[in-house]
C-alpha cells in the first residue's frame, strides 16, 4: 500500500474513475495545466487530455451550471471550487438546479456531479478562505454532503461520490490536506506518512456514503464531529483523560443515525463538533437526533462546541478556532454533570 | 425539418480548450498583442456618441512613444494637466508604491504578515487614475489597486499597520492582509471574493445620481475576474441607468495560472464589451502614466457631466507573482516579463521628464534612496506595534465586534464564554 497526503489521495481518486470512465471530466479554476492552487488535479491533464481535465473561467455559476448541463448530458463532472467560499455564486445552480432537477422531471434528467471544494480555516485566510458552510447544504434535499478527515476515506468517498447518481458536496477540511491537525497550532503537523490512514490502497476501492467510522471506543461520552475537528477530539480526550467514544460522521448527509444512536444510548453524554459557526449549524440537527432518539439515556445535556457567530476573522483565528481547550472544557461539564 | 433536408452529419463535435501561446521553458510571444504607435488613436469629445467612437475599443490608446517624447491627440486633451509638477508627483507616487511592495514582500516572507499582493509593473494605472478623482468620490477597488491609496496620501503607517494585523490595524484584525478600507480615501472595503463589488460601485453612483450629488464612483476588477456574474450584472446597469461610474478592468494578462484568453479576452478585446451594451470604452496603455491621466480625465469628465458610464481596460502586465502563495514559474515562462512590449511604467515616466529636462539620472537615484528610507521608517514606527509573528495583536475580543451595530445577546453571551 502506498502512503499518500490528502491531496495525492484525492488526485488518485479522480486518476482512478478518468481511468475506468471516459465520462469523467475534472475541470474547475486553475485545475488543468496547473494542477488546482492545492495542486488535487495536478498531472490529470497531461495525462487524460485537456479535454478530459481542463481550466474554468472565474465563474463559480458557471462552472456549476454547466457541469449540470453535462451531468445532465451524461458525463460524470467532478468539479473544483477553488474555496468553499466561492461556491456561493453557484448557490442557486446548485439548490435549484441539481438538488431538484431529479424530482421536477420525476427521474427523466439527472446531475450525477461532484462539487469538490477546500474548507475549513486554519491558514490564515481570513474570512474568505476559511468557511465551512456545509450546513448550506445539508439543508437543501436532493444534495449528499460529505467531508472526509484523511487520505484513506477520501480517496474511497471521493470514487464513492463520482459514481453517485446523485449531486454531491465534496468538502475537503484544508488544514487536514498534509497531516493530522490537533489543533495545537503551535506545534508542527505530523505528516501523513506516519499515521495509518495516510495507508491508501491502490486503484478503485469505495467507503460507502452514509456510514459513519467509529475512531475510538470509549464509555464516558460520546463526541460527533467531522473534518479537522476529529483530531481536535482526540487531542481534548486524551489531554483531559476523558474515556470518550469519537464518532467521525463522515457523511453528514445521508447520517449514520445508527451508529450515533447506538454510541450516545451507551456512553448517555454527547458533545457536537464542528468548525462552522454555531447558530443553525449541522450541530443543531445532530442535537435534536440525539435528543429525540436518545432521551431516555441522557444523563447530561448534549453540548455544542463550534466557531463563534462571526466572519472568521484574521487575526484572531486562533481565539476562533474551536480547539483542544474549548473542546476540553465542554467535555469536562458533561461528563462532570450529575 | 423533412428528413431529406437535413445537412450530412459532419463527424464528432469538439469544444475549444484554450492555451496561451507559451508555457514555461518556451520563447515568451507577445504577437498576439498589436502595438499602434503613440498619438495614433483619435481623442473625440467626451460626449461624442458610443457608436462613432467603437474603434477605440479595438487599438490602445498611448501618449509616450519609444523615445519618451508626449504625443498626439491625448496629450493635447490633458491640457494643463501636463506638466512638470504633476508628472514628477506621478512619477514619486510610482516609485513610493513599488518600494512599499517591496518591502511588504519581504516582510511576508520574514512572518511579519500571512499574505501580500504586489502590483508590479501596474503602477501607473492605479496611481494615475486616482488623479482625476475627487474628495468623495469612491473608488471600489481590488487588492491590486494600492496606489490608489499611495496617490490619495494615505498613511503608509496605517496600511502597513493592517498588513501586520497589529495593535493598530484600522480593521481590528477582521480581514486579510492588503483587504484595506479606508472611507476617507474614497477607498471601499475590498472583498476577498471576485467581482462582487463591481457592480457595487455601478450602485454606489446610483445612490449619488438619485440624491442628485456630484460625486462618482470607479468599478475596478481584473481581467481574470470578468468572468464573473457580477462583472455582467454591472455592466448591465451601467447600460441601463446610464450612472456616473468608470468601469476599470486591469487586464495584466493573467488571472493564477490561467490567461486571459479563459476571460474570453482573446477573442475581442475586453473594451468591446461595453458596445453590447451600448456605452463607450477605451483601450489604453496602462504602463504609459500619461495615456493612464488622459483616459482617466476623459472617462470622468464624462461621469462628471452626467454622460454616464464609460469602460476601461487598462492593457498591462502582471510582473509580480499572483500572491505571496503562487508560484507563477510553474506555468508562464520565466522570461515573460521582460518581453513585455509596454516596457515598465516608472521607466517610461523617467525617460519622458529626463527628455523634458525636468528630472536626471543623479535626482532619480537620490529620490530613490529618500523614498526607501522615508517607507523603511514608518514600517520601523508600525512594527513598534507589532506584526502578525509578534505582539498582542489586536485585541481578541474585537472579533465579536462590528458584526451588527449592537451586539445580540447570542453574541454577548458567546463573548463572556469566551472571557471565562
Ligand atoms: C469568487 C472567487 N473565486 C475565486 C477566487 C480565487 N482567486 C483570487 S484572485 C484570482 C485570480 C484573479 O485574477 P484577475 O481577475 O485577473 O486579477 P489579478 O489578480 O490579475 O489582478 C482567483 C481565481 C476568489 N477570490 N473569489
Ligand atoms: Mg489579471
Amino acid at each position: 500500500m502506498a502512503r499518500m497526503t490528502m491531496i495525492e489521495a484525492i488526485r488518485d481518486a479522480m486518476d482512478v474513475k478518468m481511468g475506468m470512465d471516459e465520462d469523467v471530466v475534472v475541470f474547475g479554476e486553475d485545475v488543468g495545466y496547473f494542477g488546482g492552487v492545492f495542486r488535487c488535479t495536478q498531472g490529470l491533464q497531461e495525462k487524460y487530455g485537456r479535454h478530459r481535465c481542463f481550466d474554468a473561467p472565474i465563474n463559480e455559476s458557471a462552472i456549476v451550471g454547466a457541469g449540470i448541463g453535462m451531468a445532465t448530458y451524461g458525463k460524470r463532472p467532478c468539479i473544483e471550487i477553488q474555496f468553499a467560499d466561492y461556491v456561493l455564486p453557484a448557490y442557486d445552480q446548485i439548490v435549484s438546479e441539481a438538488a431538484r432537477i431529479r424530482h421536477r422531471s420525476n427521474g427523466q434528467f439527472t446531475a450525477p456531479i461532484v462539487i469538490r471544494m477546500p474548507t475549513g480555516g486554519g491558514i490564515f485566510g481570513g474570512q474568505t478562505h476559511s468557511q465551512s458552510p456545509e450546513a448550506i447544504f445539508t439543508h437543501v434535499s436532493g444534495l449528499k454532503t460529505l467531508i472526509p478527515s484523511n487520505p484513506y476515506d477520501a480517496k474511497g468517498m471521493l470514487i464513492a461520490a463520482i459514481e453517485d447518481d446523485d449531486p454531491v458536496i465534496f468538502l475537503e477540511p484544508k488544514r487536514l490536506y498534509n497531516g493530522p491537525f490537533d489543533g495545537h497550532h503551535e506545534n508542527a503537523v505530523t505528516s501523513w506518512a506516519k499515521h495509518e490512514k495516510g495507508e491508501v490502497p491502490e486503484g478503485h476501492y469505495t467507503v460507502p456514503i452514509g456510514k459513519a467510522n467509529v475512531v475510538e471506543t470509549g464509555m464516558d461520552v460520546t463526541i460527533l464531529a467531522y473534518g479537522t475537528m476529529v483530531y481536535v477530539a482526540q487531542a481534548a480526550a486524551r489531554e483531559n483523560n476523558i474515556d470518550a467514544e469519537i464518532i467521525d460522521l463522515r457523511s453528514l448527509l445521508p447520517l449514520d443515525l445508527d451508529t450515533i444512536v447506538n454510541s450516545v444510548q451507551k456512553t448517555g453524554r454527547c458533545v457536537v463538533l464542528h468548525e462552522a459557526t454555531l447558530t443553525s449549524g449541522f450541530g443543531a440537527e445532530l442535537t435534536a437526533l440525539v435528543q429525540q432518539h436518545c432521551f431516555k439515556h441522557l444523563e447530561a445535556p448534549v453540548l455544542r462546541v463550534a466557531g463563534w457567530d462571526t466572519p472568521y476573522p484574521h487575526a484572531q483565528e486562533w481565539h476562533y478556532f474551536p480547539g483542544p481547550k474549548r473542546v476540553g472544557k465542554a467535555l469536562k461539564r458533561v461528563v462532570e454533570a450529575q | 425539418m423533412s428528413d431529406d433536408k437535413m445537412p450530412e452529419a459532419t463527424g464528432p463535435l469538439s469544444i475549444s480548450i484554450p492555451e496561451p501561446p507559451t508555457r514555461p521553458g518556451d520563447a515568451p510571444d507577445f504577437s498576439y498583442i498589436e502595438v499602434p504607435k503613440a498619438g495614433a488613436v483619435d481623442c473625440p469629445p467626451v460626449d461624442t456618441k458610443p457608436e462613432d467612437m467603437r474603434d477605440l475599443a479595438y487599438s490602445i490608446v498611448r501618449v509616450l512613444s519609444r523615445k519618451g517624447e508626449a504625443v498626439g491627440p491625448w496629450a493635447e486633451f490633458l491640457g494643463d494637466d501636463l506638466n512638470d509638477e504633476s508628472l514628477l508627483r506621478g512619477l514619486k507616487d510610482m516609485m513610493k508604491t513599488r518600494v512599499f511592495d517591496a518591502r511588504m514582500l519581504t516582510a511576508q516572507r520574514q512572518g511579519k504578515t500571512s499574505f501580500y499582493t504586489q502590483c508590479l509593473g501596474e503602477e501607473a494605472i492605479a496611481t494615475g487614475f486616482q488623479r482625476m478623482m475627487r474628495k468623495g468620490d469612491m473608488n471600489f477597488p481590488t487588492y491590486r489597486q494600492q496606489g490608489l491609496l499611495i496617490a490619495d496620501g494615505c498613511s503608509m503607517f496605517d496600511m502597513i499597520c493592517q498588513i501586520y494585523s497589529n495593535e493598530k490595524d484600522n480593521l481590528d484584525g477582521h480581514q486579510l492582509p492588503c483587504l484595506y478600507s479606508f472611507k476617507d480615501h474614497g477607498f471601499f472595503s475590498i472583498s476577498g471574493n471576485l467581482g462582487t463589488q463591481f457592480v457595487q460601485a455601478v450602485g454606489w453612483a446610483m445612490g449619488s445620481a438619485i440624491s442628485g450629488d456630484d460625486k462618482i464612483s470607479a468599478a475596478w476588477i481584473g481581467d481574470g475576474s470578468t468572468a464573473e456574474t457580477d462583472f455582467h450584472s454591472g455592466m448591465l446597469f451601467a447600460s441601463v441607468y446610464q450612472p456616473p461610474v468608470v468601469l476599470n478592468i486591469v487586464n495584466n494578462q493573467w488571472a493564477i495560472s490561467s490567461f486571459n484568453g479563459l476571460a474570453g479576452g482573446r477573442n475581442a478585446p475586453f473594451a468591446a464589451r461595453a458596445h453590447g451594451y451600448g456605452f463607450p470604452s477605451l483601450r489604453v496603455d496602462g504602463n504609459d502614466y500619461l495615456a493612464v491621466l488622459a483616459a482617466s480625465k476623459w472617462a470622468t469628465e464624462r461621469a462628471r457631466r452626467n454622460l454616464g458610464p464609460t469602460l476601461i481596460e487598462w492593457v498591462t502586465y502582471r510582473v509580480a507573482a499572483h500572491s505571496t502563495s503562487d508560484d507563477p514559474s510553474a506555468y508562464r515562462p520565466k522570461e515573460e516579463s521582460d518581453a513585455w512590449p509596454l516596457g515598465d511604467p516608472l521607466e517610461r515616466l523617467k525617460l519622458h521628464l529626463i527628455k523634458k529636462g525636468a528630472w536626471s539620472e543623479e535626482r532619480h537615484t537620490q529620490a530613490m534612496a529618500e523614498i526607501e528610507s522615508e517607507v523603511i521608517a514608518v514600517q520601523k514606527e508600525a512594527e513598534k506595534y507589532g506584526t502578525l509573528n509578534r505582539g498582542k495583536g489586536p485585541d481578541p475580543e474585537k472579533m465579536f465586534e462590528g458584526v451588527y451595530k449592537e451586539m445580540p445577546d447570542h453574541l454577548v453571551r458567546q463573548r463572556l464564554e469566551f472571557e471565562a
